[in-house]
């Protein structure tokens, strides 16, 4: 699997915080790669779900900010109210902009930026959601040479999301939760020397 | 090359003619954003590729103007982010109350949502007649109608709730009326807005501010360009006034920190040293 892949992006929407738990809560600390996330939440929800899920993972996770640096073994969630879009250079951005998909945060937003700047290094991971969101990125991201894995539709909370992926593009991978952080193991590239847990925040 | 790499050069080469004939710099803009707002442009345009559209950019300022309106375009709610202007109510109109007269600027007002509801929340601390807003913004055509005003009624309903959040208790209804499917604004909460265009990227300070509200618009803006706004709020700006950032927006890491002081550590409203 010499792919030399450089981030996962994940979208998820209803039933997301424990398919999050669950898929996070696997990998190791050292996974390589890092991971952006949008899970679509009300405008107002705070960023508890990123304190939650640092608790409970071995990797780090935080609330995106602006320009953030993308490290390796890092895991990024799109904040409230802001779609999460990656740069240029290894840096995250937000922004303000109108729904889209009706979400803000957006996962067909993050997925085309990500697939814009990745191209055939990216990993696109479609989970658990009541709505179509995503299904447009994913595409695009099969289209400039990443690799595609849905949740498996009878494994998934709400099955609509990753049915529309499935419908959108030829999906590499479709697995139950339990399987996928086993599969990304697998297509990452070797372990980071370190965790990057604990680092001083940005 | 990659077809998003040869995408990547025409835009480039669009925003560098954009800059040589109409002096407007979008170079220093984050590069994924500009690029969307761009993509949607051009989708809705009748041309297939920026190429195509580049000779005609360049030489029709009609086809330059429609960029610009969708490129610049932010939207905005009347109290977005009802905990900020809370926070504003509560904990910042007390302090602009012991001034005579208070003088704010609002840079990046789009269509003046944010603009009104300040208007209305200084009305109701009592300081009608006793303040100005400046509200600016690169986008001509948002605006104009920022002046006039008028919002979709369909939104009202979701305003007055942003409005009761806020700390409102005054009957929202009360700023409006309510034509057709348009929203009116009474012309109390228009008097003392100046809405004018103003560039961050190229124009000047605005004198002695006692409050400088830019929310959601520098996230667009590369480093460098921040750095100017940044800069830009800090001269404009009294001692003792006060900075309001977007909620992703920080002063954290920058230099310019040290002389402010976070008033609301999650909501990104700062207030300037004395001396």
């Amino acid at each position: 699997m010499a792919r030399n892949f450089q981030a996962v992006v994940i979208g998820v929407s209803t039933g997301g915080v424990y398919a999050l738990q669950t898929l996070l809560g696997q990998l190791p600390a050292d996974f390589s790669l890092p991971i952006l996330i949008v899970q679509h939440i009300g405008p107002e929800a705070g960023s508890g779900l990123a304190k939650l899920l640092d608790e409970r993972c071995a990797l780090r996770v935080k609330e995106a900010d602006e320009q953030d640096e993308i490290l390796p073994g890092t895991v990024y969630l799109a904040p409230p109210n802001y779609h999460l879009l990656v740069e240029r250079g290894g840096f995250l951005a937000l922004s303000a902009d109108p729904h889209v998909s009706f979400a803000r945060p957006s996962v067909d937003v993050l997925f085309e930026s990500a697939a814009a700047v990745f191209g055939p290094h990216l990993i696109g991971v479609v989970l658990t959601g009541a709505n179509f969101d995503g299904s447009r990125g994913l595409k695009t991201i099969k289209q400039k040479g990443g690799v595609a894995i849905v949740q498996d539709p009878a494994d998934a909370a709400a099955r609509q999301m990753p049915l529309a992926a499935m419908a959108a593009t030829a999906v590499d991978y479709v697995l139950a939760l339990d399987g996928m952080a086993a599969l990304l193991q697998k297509l990452a590239p070797g372990r980071t020397a370190m965790s990057h847990k604990g680092r001083g925040a940005r | 090359m990659r077809l998003d790499e040869v995408e990547d050069v025409e835009i480039r080469l669009l925003l560098e003619g954009v800059q040589q004939i109409y002096g407007y710099d979008f170079r220093d803009y984050a590069a994924a954003s500009i690029k969307r707002r761009l993509s949607h442009w051009l989708a809705e345009s009748e041309f297939a590729t920026f190429s195509q559209a580049q000779a005609r950019l360049l030489r029709d300022r009609g086809v330059f103007e429609s960029l610009l309106r969708g490129i610049t375009v932010n939207v905005t709610e009347m109290f977005r982010d009802p905990a900020f202007f809370r926070a504003v109510r509560e904990q910042v109109a007390p302090f602009l109350k012991t001034y005579p007269f208070v003088k704010i600027w609002h840079a990046g007002c789009a269509t003046g949502e944010e603009a009104y509801s300040m208007a209305i929340l200084l009305n109701e601390a009592g300081m009608a007649g006793r303040y100005r807003i400046y509200a600016t913004d690169i986008n001509e055509t948002v605006l104009q109608k920022a002046g006039e005003g008028v919002m979709a009624i369909k939104e009202m309903q979701r305003f007055t709730h942003n409005y009761q959040k806020a700390g409102g208790t005054a009957s929202f209804a009360d700023y409006y009326t309510a034509r057709y499917d348009r929203a009116i604004l009474s012309a109390a909460l228009k008097k003392d807005i100046v809405f004018a265009p103003h560039n961050l990227a190229v124009d000047g300070e605005f004198g002695e501010m006692n409050m400088v509200l830019c929310r959601n618009v520098m996230i667009y803006f590369k480093p460098a360009l921040k750095e100017r706004c940044l800069r830009l709020f800090d001269s404009s700006l009294l001692p003792g006034g006060f900075l309001c950032l977007g909620l992703k927006e920080t002063l954290e890491r920058r230099k310019m920190g040290e002389r402010y002081a976070e008033l609301l550590s999650p909501l990104r409203i700062y207030r300037k040293r004395y001396g």
